[in-house]
């Protein structure tokens, strides 16, 4: 059994408008140092709330109404994320926990060059870094996410979408964090540019080890190379298992539902009566 | 019954810095009413090229669209038949419904402008098409489109295209920003639609096991051209151009995913 690296416990979250939604109910979660965890749901299930609430990256109305998050850091140290103030927060974002974010073809800056945006990465978090570390360091990450250190100094305009992916992963590994939270990283490309994507995300995971939860609805996507999938469905965790048993053998009726819903690659014909 | 025809269609684009690029290289098929067709590949692959032609927003460089085996007329009312024969289904109903007006104006629409009904069973005929794309008509006929969900208004979209009584319907990756749960009854719904009124479809995406299972034929296109076309469960069982095979390397199959991991016994499912 591997050892932890983030607790959740009875987390929840409800956005205070009127009526009050509860977005996130009672959520506990154990993420395992190293594992590639998926989180599925469709919509306003409560996902992106629930990564997002973990970071307390959430914005009023928002407001986190119990539980505790607890990140076990790989020097032994257990850091109470709830409980820290905003300059540790602050430090702690990113240096353990990043994130590539939902849309991120559209996340960067278009009026600045991508090196001097992975930079502005180094500028506050690494301020003892000289100009030419940093420079070296960027052109490091954009060497390793096979995008050339030559394109330092391209515009995001000048980048295919797959290429800025690659630039936002660059930049979410900037720091060598232990956890990624990625929020469907590649929803928005075709299935060869996704692949290749994934294939990179693997990659780097071997040679770094860092932990990763995969957020999408693309539960077929997330068969192939989750270890564990979490379901969630109206703010719960509906399902949480391996996911070969989520694959042979589903619990809950709406892993089943949606497991249903996808029509099979290469299996049976049958989901559409045609 | 051939409705639809691309006879040898070429279009280039001049684009400065690059010379010319051939979008469409030589692009031939046909379209019969009451089938499907799947039109595959990916982002620059020549897709939305045909779908653009086929709304006459461009016109073919070389070769010739027909229907019915006449050419597309290109002005007058000529055209504007055309597309009374021809619509769209688009890809974000978020953005192809008008916020601003009631679902009924937007069924209402098109039957005034090309004058299906006469203008006293205009209500009629709208509930109708509700009926038709399975909405209850009292429940969604006087809301506005932030009213109902993603898949309500992607089948509000639909029966707007069917409103006119078209004979073809392009419906470029109808489903692929619906949540899952919704994207096999709008896509059951197209697919029965096909059959029911003998509409020619022509459905555009890039995901190959939904093009699979809801094509009776799949064109394969890379780089403006085809490079593989058959019968859908061929194309996508026993491909056999390259370019096909990778394309479906890319996909995820979770059956073959955990077939290959637990050897003989996984994904029997």
């Amino acid at each position: 059994m591997r050892d932890a690296l983030l607790s959740v416990h009875d987390f929840s979250v409800t956005y205070d408008v009127d009526p009050p939604v509860e977005a996130v109910k009672h959520v506990t979660l154990e993420l395992r140092r190293g594992e590639i965890l998926g989180l599925a749901g469709e919509s306003g299930c409560g996902k992106t709330t629930l990564a997002y609430g973990v970071q307390r990256l959430l914005k009023a109305p928002a407001v986190i109404t119990s539980g505790s998050v607890v990140f076990h850091d790989a020097s032994g140290e257990d850091v109470e994320v709830d409980r820290l103030d905003a300059e540790q927060m602050r430090r702690f974002r990113w240096d353990k926990v990043s994130m590539v974010f939902q849309g991120a073809m559209n996340a960067l800056n278009p009026v600045a060059p991508i090196g001097a945006q992975l930079e502005d990465v180094f500028v506050v978090h690494r301020p003892q870094m000289s100009r030419a570390e940093r420079r070296e360091a960027v052109a490091e990450l954009l060497e390793i996410v096979k995008v050339g250190r030559q394109r330092a100094r391209s515009f995001p305009h000048e980048l295919s979408g797959g290429m800025r992916q690659r630039v936002m992963i660059a930049m979410a590994l900037a720091l060598r964090p232990q956890l990624m939270v990625m929020d469907e990283p590649t929803t928005a490309l075709d299935v060869l540019v996704q692949r290749e994507i994934l294939r990179q995300i693997s990659q780097l995971r071997h040679e770094f080890g860092f932990t990763v939860v995969f957020i999408t609805h693309d539960l077929p996507l997330l068969l192939e190379i989750s270890d564990r999938i979490a379901i969630m469905r109206e703010g719960e965790i509906v399902e949480l298992d391996t996911a070969e048993r989520i694959w042979t053998n589903p619990q809950d009726d709406y892993t089943k539902t949606l497991l249903s819903s996808f029509p099979r690659l290469t299996g049976e014909r049958g989901v559409v009566v045609r | 019954m051939t409705v639809l025809e691309f006879d040898h269609v070429t279009k280039v684009y001049s684009v400065r810095g690059a010379g010319q690029i051939k979008a469409l290289d030589d692009v031939s098929f046909t379209l019969e009413s009451g089938r499907t067709i799947g039109l595959v590949g990916q982002s620059g692959s020549g897709k939305s090229t045909i779908a653009k032609i086929l709304t006459q927003l461009e016109t073919p460089t070389s070769g010739q669209v027909r229907l019915d085996g006449q050419p597309i007329p290109r002005r007058g009312a000529g055209l504007r038949a055309y597309r009374q024969t021809l619509r769209m289904v688009f890809q974000d109903p978020f953005a192809s419904l008008n916020p601003y007006h009631s679902i009924r104006y937007h069924l209402e629409r098109p039957l005034r402008l090309d004058a299906v009904v006469p203008q006293a069973e205009l209500e009629d005929e709208v509930r109708r098409l509700l009926h038709r794309v399975r909405l209850e008509p009292d429940a969604v006929i006087d809301r506005r489109p932030h009213e109902l969900s993603g898949g309500q208004r992607q089948r509000v979209a639909i029966a707007r295209a069917l409103a006119s009584r078209p004979r073809l319907l392009v419906a470029d990756e109808p489903v692929s920003m619906l949540d899952v749960s919704l994207r096999l009854g709008v896509l059951n719904l197209l697919a029965d639609l096909g059959r029911d009124e003998g509409l020619g479809v022509l459905y555009i995406t890039h995901d190959l096991a939904t093009a699979r299972h809801f094509s009776d034929e799949i064109l394969v296109l890379n780089q403006g051209q085809v490079v593989e076309r058959g019968t859908a469960d061929d194309v996508i069982l026993r491909p056999q151009h390259p370019y096909t095979r990778e394309l479906r390397a890319a996909s995820p199959d979770p059956e073959k995913h955990f077939a290959s991991l637990s050897g003989s016994h996984g994904g029997a499912r």
